[in-house]
């Protein structure tokens, strides 16, 4: 295949940034996108001019690392999957691909494809915890019984690998199912209900903070996420926050 | 708790959900006209002349007109500022329903015919009733209703309005029930239930605003 590369390029988080074109000649379909930029980089070192900047570690969909907006959508075209598990059979060969970084205001570029998303990690120790007893004599989570719905919703919420694609795909910014994903894991399980009140009000406390938008429920989100977490999370983590502010 | 982003979504919802309570009052009384004058005339005073309706909710709607509006230019302003810098390339289309993603444009459309409607009808009335203190006469309504829709213009404009009236409550209904937190398997019912509402009540009034101007 051959490929027109349209790539951001942005030498720190205070320059304007710009697109630059490359072409590639010789791609398998069976390469990954990662592999197929880590062929262009190779050759940009070649020639030397500095390689392109971006974000990666387990290359199998688990860690979340890998954000790129791919013509137009948060881990290109494909569902289900993130920049590391989208194969180049996707494009056609003549293809012009335009990669962007995930662009939100509480994401600020780092270098060329690479998003700071610390601000995930502020809401996380905001309260994405359960407070355990340590000292020896803790109880065996498995002694407690788990009704299977709720064991299964945690579970589905739980695979939220804080990529970010939500906040990069919706209209607003909004990182509504990120924060949900995080709220409905643990409050979903006795473990987590001990602390849930002030979770899900420290939470959403930090996610204002950091200047995320408001969700308008366009369901973008739930679409674009490689890990497919549900809309249920965010009217799950509403329903908490706007009961918890009514206990007061 | 009243600057946090879900109390405001909450606000929007509470207030758009009232308004959609406020539409099929408002549809009920208006489709009488179709079949009887008279009882047109007579629910319209009742309306027009019921201290509790005149001086408690009207202003209670006025102020859930005002404030659903204000609030959704407020929160289109926060969002747009989310983003920062704008894509390049963004397929919206690929995810969301254009509906979905453009209710500040029905809702600026609908703003538009509120002025529009409010011209034609409500500060007409206040001026009747409040500025120049004219005798009540029970049998006006249904004339200055069919009065209105004489015009082509405007019944073409309340037509194109309430096409836009659909798209905005197509999305807004269901979006309701979830921003309160509702979300569960009688959510496809809510859905449904929100399209035939979203479409089945605009059709309606244009219904209305057709029939007049053809039987005028």
């Amino acid at each position: 295949m051959q490929l027109k590369l349209k790539i951001w390029r942005q030498k720190n988080g205070k320059s304007k940034g710009k697109f630059e074109t490359y072409y590639l000649n010789d791609v398998s379909p069976d390469m990954s996108f990662l592999e197929m930029m880590d062929v262009l980089n190779e050759n940009l070192m070649l020639k030397g001019i500095d390689p392109i900047a971006f974000d990666h570690d387990c290359r199998e969909g688990i860690c979340g690392s890998c954000s790129m907006f791919i013509n137009g959508e948060a881990h290109g075209p494909d569902r289900l999957v993130t920049t590391c598990q989208l194969h180049m059979r996707k494009f056609k060969d003549g293809d012009t691909i335009y990669v962007e970084p995930f662009r939100a205001k509480p994401f600020p570029v780092i270098k060329d494809l690479v998003v700071d998303r610390s601000s995930f990690d502020r809401i996380q120790h905001a309260g994405g915890f359960i407070s355990v007893n340590t000292s020896g004599n803790t109880q065996d989570a498995n002694a407690t019984p788990i009704e299977k719905e709720d064991a299964d919703n945690a579970f589905d919420a739980a695979t939220c690998i804080g990529c970010g694609a939500c906040v990069a795909t919706c209209k607003n910014a909004s990182a509504m199912l990120f924060v949900s994903a995080k709220v409905s894991q643990y409050s979903l399980l006795p473990q987590g209900k001990v602390e849930a009140t002030n979770r899900v009000l420290n939470m959403v406390k930090q996610m204002d903070e950091e200047g995320f938008g408001n969700c308008t429920n366009t369901g973008a989100c739930e679409v674009e996420c490689p890990k497919g977490i549900s809309l249920e999370n965010i009217a799950r983590m509403n329903r908490e926050y706007l009961l918890a502010n009514l206990k007061g | 708790m009243l600057y946090s982003t879900i109390f405001k979504k909450a606000s929007m919802a509470i207030s758009g959900l009232f308004l959609i309570i406020f539409l099929l009052q408002h549809f009920a009384i208006n489709i009488t006209s179709v079949f009887s004058g008279n009882l047109f005339n007579q629910l319209s005073h009742f309306m027009g002349t019921n201290p509790l309706v005149q001086f408690v909710l009207q202003p209670i709607l006025i102020f859930g007109v005002i404030f659903h509006f204000v609030m959704g230019f407020v929160l289109d302003i926060i969002n747009k500022r989310a983003r920062g810098r704008r894509y390049k390339i963004y397929k919206g289309n690929s995810n969301a329903s254009w509906v979905s993603r453009n209710m500040i444009i029905s809702g600026s459309t609908v703003l538009a015919f509120l002025v529009l409607h409010f011209y034609d009808f409500w500060i007409p009335e206040m001026d009747y009733k409040y500025v120049k203190f004219l005798p009540e006469n029970p049998d006006r309504y249904f004339e200055e209703l069919v009065h209105k829709f004489e015009d082509i213009t405007r019944v073409v404009l309340y037509v194109i309005s309430f096409f836009f009236l659909a798209l905005h409550l197509s999305h807004g209904f269901a979006s309701s029930f979830q921003t309160m937190g509702f979300n569960n398997k009688y959510t496809v019912l809510v859905k449904s239930f929100g399209k035939l509402y979203a479409f089945g009540i605009p059709f309606g009034f244009a219904f209305i605003a057709i029939y007049h101007y053809l039987n005028h």
